[in-house]
């Protein structure tokens, strides 16, 4: 069992959020290429370490927040109340 | 069920170069055991060379499985297995040992029916008793939705040649006297998926008997040989450096899980993988009573008991994307109260332990083989939760990519360039939890 910090309900338990996993900038469906909108659906970063994602507390205040958290000794570092939209690059995550 | 605890690797695996191993026999065993001589070392230990023809990374079944048919059918022996661990120490001993054929997709059901057919004579192949126990395999359906999806899985099946039907409830009674099947159950059961070739198997002694092989063939395999960068130049693998010294080699090939994408990071190759855990556990031994594999995709579970009479008890993936190996007690719990809805005699039954893996989950939950945009370094990743059952036709297609430099028909569908084309191979539907 790990907890979260929530920004709105402090630490709570993490089978009351739901994982929206890592952000990116969505692409613009207008604009965008079939390739661009697939690369930002499917290709993730894995970081073993020092990882920025999403979370949705759908169990609390149905908020969604960003935190950093240590994705093997689930340390977790709170970020702000806005959700995480850094681009997509490879290799970003700080590795041990 | 868990091997790393008590599997032999220490003793098989860490010897000194010793001669090579003897064929196994009943013979054998007999002189064996009246002269009390030591058996030989399963496979030698090696000292690191400064050049191979291929180096695999990884030694669980995918990487030992693609030596030793890489040997074997295609004559390449100049090969290297590292492992950062032990061999089988991953995801090959940590997984529930069940083996199964009844995907969704044609693909992925062609896939699969070719490794039931190689673990079935896989033996005899190898002269190592793997104890593949063909039991049957049941996939519960407890709504309307997973039943229809169970005839569609069974007609798709039968149509590949693969042994599968829909049975309502007093046909799961009989081959399972223990079930729940009134329609008093919280989760009622309407009928199941039946499977009959699927089984289990001693995942353990598959990993030793692929290794043991591969080594008659001299194929050598490092253990505790961590590999730390991919050597890249103008586009084409040279080699790889490791903790213990660096390697050249023409071709790489990544057959790791867990970690696939720390070392396709070090190629500079982007995959869509990304690491979960997965959780299992294991009762204390009862005499046997439990025949067949039982899987619930509704209740995140699935059941069997093995030749000890212990019942192994896998789920789905946590949660959240994690390395982490730590178990956690909203499993148990979530665990224990499942197997009692389908199972309520099974009350008094003690666990004796948990444990995790990590499993590299794909958008599709279909794998990524083949070539990969770096030239000689292939890849055979992205297993999720259905790695173990795949081991032989993925070291056999592998080998066969790697010495025809050629992508078999059986994994075309697998390649890494799907994800950038649009042609995903949806297999949730099969592989999500079922299995």
């Amino acid at each position: 069992m790990i907890e979260l910090p929530c920004p709105w309900c402090g630490p709570r338990n993490v089978s009351e959020f739901r994982y929206a996993g890592e952000g990116g900038v969505r692409p613009d469906p207008d604009t965008t290429t079939p390739a661009e909108w697939r690369r930002y659906l499917y290709m993730h970063r894995n970081p073993l370490g020092w990882t920025k994602e999403n979370w949705y507390h759908g169990s609390g205040c149905r908020k969604y927040f960003s935190l950093e958290r240590h994705t093997e000794t689930h340390e977790m570092r709170a970020r702000d109340t806005s959700i995480d939209e850094a681009p997509l690059t490879e290799n970003a995550g700080d590795t041990r | 069920m868990n091997g790393y605890e008590r599997n032999g690797s220490s003793r098989n695996g860490h010897g000194s170069n010793g001669k090579r191993s003897s064929r196994y026999s009943a013979f054998s065993l007999l002189s064996h055991g009246l002269t009390k001589k030591d058996w030989p070392l399963a496979w030698r230990k090696h000292d690191l060379a400064k050049t191979y023809d291929v180096v695999i990374i990884g030694g669980g079944i995918h990487g030992l499985a693609t030596a030793y048919y890489l040997a074997k059918n295609h004559g390449i022996r100049n090969v290297a297995v590292l492992d950062k661990g032990y061999l089988g120490g991953g995801g090959s001993g940590r997984n529930t040992a069940i083996l199964r054929s009844n995907y969704l997709t044609p693909e992925g059901i062609r896939f699969y029916d070719r490794s039931v057919k190689l673990y079935e004579g896989l033996a005899a192949d190898l002269n190592f008793n793997v104890m593949f126990s063909q039991r049957g395999h049941l996939t519960l359906a407890h709504n309307d939705a997973s039943l229809r999806t169970m005839r569609w899985r069974a007609e798709v099946n039968k149509i590949q040649g693969v042994d599968s039907d829909v049975i309502d409830p007093q046909a799961i009674k009989k081959l399972v006297p223990y079930m729940d099947v009134t329609d008093e159950a919280r989760y009622p059961i309407l009928g199941a998926l039946y499977h009959p070739p699927g089984g289990i198997i001693r995942h353990d002694a598959v990993v030793w008997g692929y290794a043991r092989a591969a080594d008659a063939y001299g194929v050598h395999m490092h253990q505790q040989t961590e590999v730390t960068a991919i050597d890249v130049s103008d586009g084409q693998v040279t080699g790889v450096q490791t903790n213990r010294g660096a390697i050249s080699a023409p071709i790489v090939v990544n057959c790791t899980a867990g970690w696939s994408t720390l070392i396709t990071d070090m190629a500079g190759v982007q995959t869509p993988i990304q690491t979960f855990p997965l959780q299992a556990a294991v009762t204390e031994p009862v005499r046997p009573f439990l025949d067949t594999v039982v899987v619930s995709g509704t209740l995140h579970v699935y059941v069997s008991q093995t030749d000890r009479g212990e019942l192994v008890f896998g789920a789905s993936v946590d949660p959240f994307a994690s390395y982490s190996m730590r178990g956690s007690l909203e499993f148990v719990e979530g665990l224990a109260g499942h197997v009692l809805e389908l199972m309520p005699p099974l009350h008094k039954m003690r666990l004796l332990r948990q444990w995790s893996g990590l499993c590299d989950m794909t958008p599709d939950y279909s794998p990524i083989m083949g070539p990969t945009p770096v030239n000689g370094f292939y890849v055979d990743v992205g297993w999720g939760t259905y790695g173990f059952k795949a081991g032989p036709v993925s070291g056999e297609a592998m080998a066969e990519c790697i010495a025809r430099q050629q992508t078999p028909e059986i994994i075309s569908a697998f390649g890494l360039a799907r994800f950038t084309d649009g042609e995903l191979v949806g297999e949730k539907g099969a592989a999500a939890v079922g299995h």
